[in-house]
């Protein structure tokens, strides 16, 4: 008995085993990866990171330049995660399931919000390109895009946890559908939805950088320029504000959670 | 006279004090902090709305153009450049690249994590651990691949160590903190009993943990799916991704962006449908 259980259990690991070994080897081949180049380039890469990837005097100069980049960069996260956020607050409030107001609705700021959020980033921007151009709008609607997908289908998760109970209770006393949203949904979701906030603006920092180097604007911009013209101490500064700058905002926001949460 | 009227304005002034509702919020930290949180991060919008780098586009006209384009794009997609099979094939490779960093990044992250989780080992390697993958997550993962493009050259090999870098940072920190949720005593018991090092690992932190372990790893797939595609259009890694930068860039062709942008929405719909499922079977079993 006990060593069936044992043979089934060691069988299992080891189909399992195999079929991962199975799309591994599927994947290699599929994407003509090179395994031996990947176990080099690690310490190449390294070794020449180290003898060229760092900021010089005279890229130190660049400094002002980079940080007015950076700065916009920041504030188009910041903007596009908060306006996207209060778009998002007024979709799950008809999304979920305990403050919807009929079936239909819910369904169809569901499915927006889904089709907004599967639409990477970069294909966003990319779609945008057409419209926008080279401005600064163009990365801040493909963030706004996104960010309102994400914190769409986030915001309704956390009506759902957070105020199931307290509705109720509302709706038993006779209360009105917008004071029982104004009175206790908004107020009893508002640390877990702020936090979701503060996570959308470090993720969209980082992906501003994606979107400046496809679309030509902001940090993103500055790096690929720096990078293209292979002034690698310059980009390494580029990289190194950035750094600084996800860092700091990480653990302002961290600060900010462990107070409200 | 006068006096009868400060009496009575006295009394109706009382009245008004004692009508005052009770504050049922009191201002405490966690308030003020939310609210000063909020309100900073609209004046910061509305200071990055004066300030951004317009060059002379409309927000009005922009966005009317851009309707326009998603109706185009979505009912007139077609064909050009590839065909049905060909662009199947290239969401392969996208998805090729997004299994293969997530498998390589998962393996690592097991290890590392099981170093960086503080009940498993000492506080000194965790928080090494933790400051070196936090500095790893800081750097978008495009500037590792391109950082990695510049001795490898731009291709897969660039793309696949680029992104395990960050997938790897992303992973640690998601697994070290499911192994610190582990109850303290089950530890405990098994190292009274004499189990070694790796056979608590083996019997009791990773059976226990196993569902947490593959949701992360399955949500990073998720998001390395949509790195992939982003790769393939930033940084010459192939696949979908590549398609989607030639159309946007090169042939300026809208409907055929639309087609690349059925594909992908299509698969990354369907990985999320497979996630949703594969955590359901998880919480039953």
């Amino acid at each position: 008995m006990q060593d069936k259980f044992f043979l089934k259990k060691r069988l299992n690991s080891i189909l399992l085993f195999c079929f991962f070994l199975a799309i591994t080897y599927g994947a290699i081949i599929i994407t003509e990866y090179n395994v031996m180049d990947g176990f080099t380039s690690v310490p190449e890469a390294f070794r020449w990171g180290i003898s060229n990837f760092y900021p010089t005097q005279s890229s130190l100069e660049k400094l002002p330049n980079i940080m007015e980049k950076l700065i916009e960069t920041l504030l188009i996260s910041i903007a596009s995660a908060t306006i996207a956020g209060i778009f998002a607050l007024i979709f799950a409030i008809f999304g979920s399931n305990t403050t919807k107001i009929n079936t239909f609705f819910a369904t169809i700021s569901r499915f927006i919000a889904t089709l907004f959020r599967n639409i990477d980033v970069a294909v966003w921007s990319m779609i945008l390109l057409f419209s926008f151009g080279q401005s600064a709008l163009t990365g801040y609607f493909a963030l706004f895009f996104v960010s309102f997908g994400f914190l769409t289908r986030a915001f309704i998760e956390t009506i759902d946890e957070v105020s199931n109970n307290s509705v109720e209770a509302l709706r038993a006393t006779g209360a009105s559908y917008s004071s029982i949203v104004i009175h206790s949904v908004i107020p009893s979701s508002a640390p877990q939805m702020l936090s979701w906030l503060l996570f959308m603006i470090e993720t969209n920092i980082r992906s501003a950088t994606l979107v400046g180097i496809l679309t030509g604007t902001g940090i993103g911009f500055s790096f690929d320029l720096y990078y293209k013209s292979l002034d690698y101490n310059s980009a390494s500064l580029v990289v190194v504000t950035i750094v600084i700058a996800i860092l700091l905002l990480e653990s302002l926001s961290n600060y900010i959670r462990r107070v409200i949460l | 006279m006068s006096v009868e009227n400060t009496v009575t304005t006295k009394t109706s002034s009382e009245l008004v004090n004692r009508d005052k509702p009770i504050k049922v919020k009191p201002l405490n930290k966690v308030t003020i902090v939310i609210r000063l949180t909020l309100l900073s991060l609209v004046l910061l919008s509305i200071y990055g709305f004066l300030t951004f780098d317009y060059k002379d586009v409309g927000l009005i006209e922009g966005i009317a153009a851009s309707i326009a384009n998603f109706r185009v794009m979505f009912t007139e997609a077609h064909f050009s450049h590839f065909n049905f099979l060909e662009g199947l094939h290239q969401v392969f490779i996208t998805i090729g690249l997004a299994l293969l960093t997530t498998l390589i990044g998962a393996i690592i992250s097991l290890f590392l994590g099981l170093f960086a989780a503080q009940n498993l080992s000492t506080v000194r390697v965790s928080n090494m651990i933790k400051s070196f993958v936090a500095f790893i997550r800081a750097v978008p993962t495009v500037l590792w691949v391109l950082i990695f493009a510049v001795s490898a050259g731009l291709g897969s090999v660039a793309a696949v160590i680029g992104m395990t870098f960050h997938s790897v940072g992303y992973l640690i920190k998601a697994y070290s903190e499911s192994f610190e949720e582990l109850d303290e005593g089950v530890i405990e018991a098994l190292r009274a009993s004499g189990a070694n090092w790796w056979q608590i690992v083996w019997q009791a932190v990773i059976p226990s943990t196993i569902t947490y372990l593959v949701s992360w790893s399955f949500l990073r797939f998720e998001i390395n799916f949509g790195v992939a595609v982003a790769m393939g259009a930033a940084a010459g890694a192939g696949g979908i991704g590549y398609d989607m930068f030639m159309a946007s860039t090169f042939y300026l062709d809208l409907r055929e962006v639309g087609t690349i942008t059925f594909y992908i929405l299509i698969f990354a719909i369907l990985l999320e449908v497979v996630a949703i499922r594969i955590k359901r079977h998880l919480k039953t079993v």
